[in-house]
């Protein structure tokens, strides 16, 4: 959505621009020296639309970014200004690659971030791709983003590079949760058509074939479409299978008319490990308490024994200031949207030449550091090449009376032993 | 029981159903206009509820006593101020303005409210289930939605049939030429017909907001629903919408019980077989 400004122009401020016009071309020479002392960062995000709670931080994490670069970045003897410009996807792949574009032709941006699902982080890349701009990207599972824009292992891509977790860490984290509880290892799975749901449920690469090995079964019903009114079905198949535990990846309003079916049709699950409906906290609060003791997969909390290397600043402290901020409690996605930016000082301050694209893409490959959410390194290479995997852990939602009603207590960290454990695994209640 | 326990799942839904189809189906039947701003009033409604619940601190239902005055009031404006100036003879005026009204109340939600999912706190009724027999279990929720869609079906039934104003909907509605010349005022009882809609809308919008989660974009995903049970059960007719409704809440489950993940094409290949050999629907109103 475009804001119309009204711009007015007095008659002394219309002399004042043409003046400055006029000494600007006579003084051409010196200003565009100095203007090369500037790096410009695009950075592209979904602002408005349904994915728009990933963007909803933007604005606090670049105010902190901004602030902390005030004097700039020092490359060896020079001193360079940040610029960042922020552009909004609006939740729509197109409009991503139209905004990519711009930001590289017009902008003439030195280097470009993206973050949030491979709806925005896809269709970025490719831009980049094929324009020869570095790119960082983050927030959507890297085999979406690496598989999809037609990636080959052991020959990855020349300009874009991403760091997060992946499908293979989301099933290692359900499953650990799940063996922590007696139960009787019947799973049922709620997966939609869409990307996630199809990948999730994917008979050679998602959750089946692992769950056989573990030992668990696995009733899936088959693909729903999103915004499903009735999930009458799913619960009868759960119920005849006597399935203990819920898993699948779902949209919250989805979530929230299965798991209200569930209780009006008597069913009761044990464990319910579902991804993406259970990422903000809004969510969960909007469940009244029957949010409690609801499990996802958790990529980020203020417990993280990481810090920023921009401000030096624990994981800790920087959700407190959000908070602080913005009255709103944290979410997963600001330690990621707040590293995108640590990746991008750290490539800019080791580059050798910041305001050209070889010398940043040289300084990126080489990317070794530690971040907000943990180490970031691109150096391995590996199978997958451009890719740098964030560690993954499991967490519940404990339903707490205090200023924000739900907890994310860590709860299996197996998959990552350096983050620490906040509780133990509970059961579902029974009762209510 | 199983499939017993599907369909009366099924009917259930198709009361939600014709509930969000009931006001398209009342100013389709009168004044022939198709109201593709009528799935984001509906998501517009859960807002207004919101505010007045986590405003008021009361429960969504008392909120209705709000609400639906609120949504009554502004049909009766938007009528007044801007659709009664798109109707005519061309059917395409009133369909470009209320999708220009839908985008735009789209996105003032979304600059209002963020595009967080947002739910009304129901309480213990939104689990709250009643065992009919064995393997029988159904929610109370869904039912008191179905209920009140019967009860506001009966009552516009018989607002339409019964009253002076019905009357004056009906003439309207066929011949709204000679209902003019009998001095009645056209734009009046498009604005009253609107505004009742939009009435039903926030009934819809309040159920729709306890029932699960919603944000500014879910409104044109309602719609079709609504369009397809007014379809099915004829133009005009509203028992024809409440049958309409509970057509494509049952075919949607048993299609899901027999295909797997089928649940919403069945619902949609329903519909295309009765428009294929009943093109005006189960029970049209009006032979024109």
């Amino acid at each position: 959505m475009s804001k119309i400004r009204k711009i007015t122009l007095s008659r002394r401020d219309a002399l004042q621009i043409g003046a400055g016009a006029a000494a600007a071309s006579t003084l051409g020479a010196p200003a565009v020296l100095a203007a090369t002392r500037k790096i410009k960062i695009g950075f592209v995000s979904p602002k408005t639309g349904p994915l728009a709670p990933f963007g909803e931080a933007d604005a606090f994490v670049i105010g902190k970014v901004k602030e902390a670069l005030k004097g700039g970045v020092k490359v060896g003897r020079n001193t360079y200004q940040i610029e960042i410009i922020e552009k909004d996807s609006q939740s729509n792949p197109n409009r991503a690659a139209a905004v990519a574009a711009d930001l590289i032709l017009k902008d003439e941006v030195n280097l470009m971030l993206v973050g949030s699902t491979p709806e925005t982080t896809n269709p970025v890349g490719d831009q980049c791709e094929a324009n020869d701009v570095p790119c960082i990207s983050s927030i959507a599972p890297w085999q979406p983003w690496f598989f999809t824009r037609g990636g080959k292992p052991g020959k990855g891509f020349k300009w874009t590079y991403h760091f997060f977790w992946g499908l293979e860490d989301v099933i290692a984290v359900f499953t650990n949760m799940w063996t922590k509880l007696p139960t009787n290892k019947s799973v049922g799975g709620l997966f939609p058509n869409d990307g996630d749901g199809n990948a999730w449920g994917d008979k050679k690469l998602g959750f089946p074939p692992v769950l056989a090995n573990k030992g668990f079964s696995l009733t899936d019903p088959g693909r729903y479409q999103n915004l499903n009114d009735n999930f009458s079905n799913y619960i009868s198949a759960f119920k005849q299978a006597k399935s203990e535990i819920v898993t699948g990846v779902m949209i919250p309003p989805d979530f929230i008319t299965f798991w209200n079916q569930a209780k009006q049709q008597g069913f009761k699950p044990k464990i319910v490990s579902v991804g993406k409906a259970l990422l903000f906290p809004v969510v969960i609060e909007s469940m009244g308490k029957n949010g409690h003791n609801l499990s996802s997969e958790v990529w980020w909390t203020p417990t993280h024994p990481f810090k920023s290397s921009i401000t030096g600043e624990s994981a800790r402290a920087f959700a407190d200031s959000y908070m602080a901020t913005t009255k709103k409690q944290w979410t997963q996605v600001i330690g990621f949207v707040h590293a995108l930016f640590e990746v991008a000082v750290d490539v800019i301050s080791r580059s050798e030449d910041p305001t050209d694209a070889e010398a940043n893409r040289k300084a990126l490959a080489g990317t070794r550091m530690n971040s907000i959410v943990g180490p970031i390194d691109w150096t391995r290479g590996g199978p997958f090449m451009n890719v740098s995997k964030t560690p993954l852990v499991g967490g519940q939602w404990r339903h707490v009376n205090k200023q924000f009603r739900y907890d994310l207590v860590i709860t299996a960290n197996e998959t990552a032993p350096i983050i620490p454990v906040g509780g133990k695994m509970e059961p579902i209640s029974q009762t209510d | 029981m199983d499939w017993i326990n599907a369909v009366v799942q099924g009917i259930l839904v198709g009361g939600l159903y014709a509930l969000f189809a009931t006001g398209l189906s009342l100013i389709f039947g009168i004044m022939r206009l198709v109201n593709i701003a009528h799935g984001d009033l509906i998501v517009l409604a859960s807002f207004l509820g919101l505010v007045i619940v986590t405003g008021l601190g009361l429960y969504p239902l008392v909120a209705l006593l709000i609400v639906v005055p609120l949504m009554f009031a502004l049909g009766y404006a938007l009528q007044r101020g801007l659709l009664n100036f798109t109707l005519g003879s061309d059917i395409l005026p009133p369909l470009l303005v209320t999708f220009g009204l839908s985008i735009i109340i789209q996105n003032a939600l979304l600059e209002i409210f963020s595009a967080d999912s947002q739910k009304l706190p129901a309480g213990p009724l939104q689990t709250a289930s009643m065992q009919i027999a064995e393997g029988l279990a159904v929610g109370v929720f869904p039912v008191i939605v179905f209920a009140c869609a019967v009860v506001v079906i009966a009552g516009l039934q018989l607002l339409l049939y019964r009253t002076a104003l019905g009357a004056a909907f009906r003439a309207t509605s066929d011949d709204p030429d000679t209902a003019r010349l009998m001095g009645i005022d056209n734009r009046h009882i498009f604005a009253l017909a609107m505004a009742i809609s939009l009435a039903v809308v926030a009934l819809a919008g309040v159920f729709l907001g306890m029932r699960t989660a919603f944000d500014p974009s879910i409104g044109p995903g309602r719609l079709i629903y609504a369009f397809e049970a007014v379809i099915i059960g004829g133009l005009g007719s509203l028992w024809g919408t409440l049958v309409g409704g509970i057509v494509l809440g049952v075919s949607q489950i048993i299609g899901g019980k027999l295909f797997p993940g089928a649940d919403q094409l069945a619902g949609h290949v329903v519909f295309l077989i009765i428009l294929v050999f009943r093109p005006r629907g189960l029970f049209p109103r009006a032979m024109d």
